[in-house]
């Protein structure tokens, strides 16, 4: 039986690394031709290649930029929201403020991508711009809402409502009270929410696609990328990625061992239910 | 407490980004190019019945397989230390760090007709089979991808069962098959339904995983969308008929699985 558990357990983590394995082996692909699956000897060329190509630096430089601007607008509204939302005492207002944060979640990508589209195609045409990192911005920020919602407001729920007032009572205005006794109480929840926007925010390609316009970010680069069989520069593009995530939560999990953005992103939703 | 002022913000930006896209949805979905009320892009929507439903065999086909693999994993994680749960929940989710775009292309060279699969497979003397391009990829491209969202859930779950309600059922007399049948299966019945509904919902409506592995002829119903509104087809009208066709489908569907959750526990979809 433990033979047989620890069989399948292998068979199942090869199942999901093969194909990671498949790209960091033929990024060292020394072929010239656009071949895929044959190796044909160590090199680095497609590293060249990757570093020296300007469209993947600008892609990269948009992304990033988007991802830090829709972490931080993000929180900050969330956080301000999640407060907003857990001081409303009706059962119904409040029902109805969750069923809003919801609806991004709920709905599939592809139909909230569409939807934001139209919106931005109109206002475009009646502000006389174009669809790129404004309308990106302003979705990424959207679809990063309910996430920071959701883990602010666990943070809320825990706290005693009555801190608040008591620093009050001892003489703090409203502004002190929320940030030296509120803030430090929520802070966990504000950070956990800032990672997961920043990580949803890099890793988007559905929503950035209807929404971007002209502008390219990394996942829609990529995107163009495969279409074109372009393939070896792909492969260094997800090995260096792919190093550069495993070192990042090397060191997160060298300084403690907690949770990260899409564990507790994922057990939120798991917990999350009905509120 | 001024609080409530604090949600007016937050309030105005969802409504005017989430609410109001989807009312522009629903007004496409029933006008036409100069902005007349018609049922025609409705009508037109039951042209693309034949794949709506292969959109939904493929998705549920995908969330039934990685059900059925996820749960004997998750459990054998939940048994384990404590550290080496911790080292192996991180593995699974590694994958997802990676966009999905980037590992859908590396099935594309496992599975090509000349690629590292066949090439296996000719080595150890077997015949090449033709795996790209066809349902089956675009269903192991979906398992492959989503296959995380059902692992997490069915493993949270599955750890917070308290080991003293599996014992005093042993206690009580039932065999190791009857107290997984009878307690541990009904107890994890949140964390599977999450699971169903976190892989279902994006299996149904992908459009790249179909366009990548299943080639021309395996259309799903995101690529018809996709079509309507960046594609050939310009057409947003009808696509946002279908849109919201799929949008109502889904809903159905997760109301089904609803069914199923017996309510004594607190519900873990979330609709």
């Amino acid at each position: 039986m433990k033979f047989v558990s620890k069989l399948y357990t292998t068979l199942i983590y090869l199942f999901l690394y093969a194909p990671i394995f498949v790209l960091i082996l033929f990024s060292f692909n020394n072929s010239s031709t656009m071949s895929r699956s044959v190796f044909s000897g160590f090199s680095l060329r497609w590293y060249r290649q990757l570093f020296e190509d300007r469209l993947i630096l600008v892609a990269l430089r948009n992304t990033l930029l988007i991802a830090v601007l829709a972490a931080v607008v993000s929180t900050v509204l969330g956080t301000i929201g999640a407060i907003g939302i857990n001081s409303l005492k009706g059962k119904w207002a409040r029902r109805t403020a969750m069923n809003i944060t919801n609806l991004p979640m709920v709905n599939p990508e592809i139909v909230t991508g569409v939807s934001m589209m139209l919106l931005f195609v109109i206002a475009m045409r009646m502000l006389n711009t174009d669809l790129g990192m404004g309308s990106l911005m302003i979705a990424h920020i959207t679809f990063c809402l309910p996430y920071v919602i959701m883990s602010v407001r666990p943070k809320l729920l825990q706290m005693d409502a009555h801190l608040y007032e008591a620093a009050q009572d001892l003489g703090c205005t409203p502004v002190q009270a929320f940030f030296k006794v509120v803030l430090p109480q929520i802070l966990p929840g504000i950070i956990t929410g800032a990672i997961m926007a920043f990580t949803l925010s890099i890793d988007d390609f559905v929503i950035s696609y209807f929404t971007s316009g002209t502008t390219q970010t990394l996942p829609i680069y990529i995107y163009s990328m495969t279409r074109k069989r372009i393939s070896p520069e792909i492969n260094a593009l997800s090995t260096v990625l792919f190093a550069v995530i495993l070192a990042l939560l090397f060191i997160v999990n060298v300084r403690q061992s907690g949770s990260s953005a899409k564990t507790a992103r994922l057990q939120d939703a798991a917990e999350e239910g009905e509120v | 407490m001024k609080a409530k002022k604090a949600l007016l913000p937050y309030l105005v930006w969802m409504v005017l980004f989430t609410v109001v896209p989807m009312l522009m949805v629903l007004y496409f979905a029933f006008t036409d190019k100069s902005g007349h009320f018609t049922w025609e892009n409705m009508q037109q929507v039951g042209q693309y019945s034949n794949v709506f439903l292969r959109s939904i065999w493929q998705g549920a086909l995908a969330t039934v397989i990685c059900l059925v693999l996820s749960y004997p994993l998750a459990y054998s994680i939940a048994h384990r230390k404590l550290k080496t749960q911790n080292v192996m929940i991180m593995l699974v989710m590694l994958p997802m760090w990676m966009n999905f775009l980037l590992r859908t292309y590396a099935w594309m060279t496992l599975l090509e007709d000349n690629g590292i699969l066949n090439n296996l497979f000719v080595s150890l003397g077997l015949p090449r089979l033709h795996m790209i391009n066809t349902a089956g990829a675009v269903v192991l491209g979906m398992v492959y991808n989503y296959i995380p969202y059902m692992i997490l859930p069915l493993y949270t779950v599955l750890t917070k069962i308290d080991n003293s309600i599996l014992e005093a059922a042993q206690d009580l007399g039932a065999s190791r098959a009857q107290v997984f049948c009878k307690v541990t299966l009904p107890m994890s019945m949140p964390g599977m339904i999450s699971g169903v509904t976190m892989v279902f919902v994006p299996a149904v409506s992908t459009f790249i995983i179909s366009k990548m592995l299943g080639g021309g002829g395996n259309l799903l119903i995101g690529d018809v969308v996709e079509m309507q509104f960046l594609g050939s087809a310009y057409n947003p009208n009808l696509g946002s008929a279908i849109s919201l066709v799929l949008m109502v489908l889904i809903m159905i569907c997760m109301g089904i699985m609803n069914q199923f959750d017996d309510g004594e526990e607190k519900g873990a979809v979330m609709i």
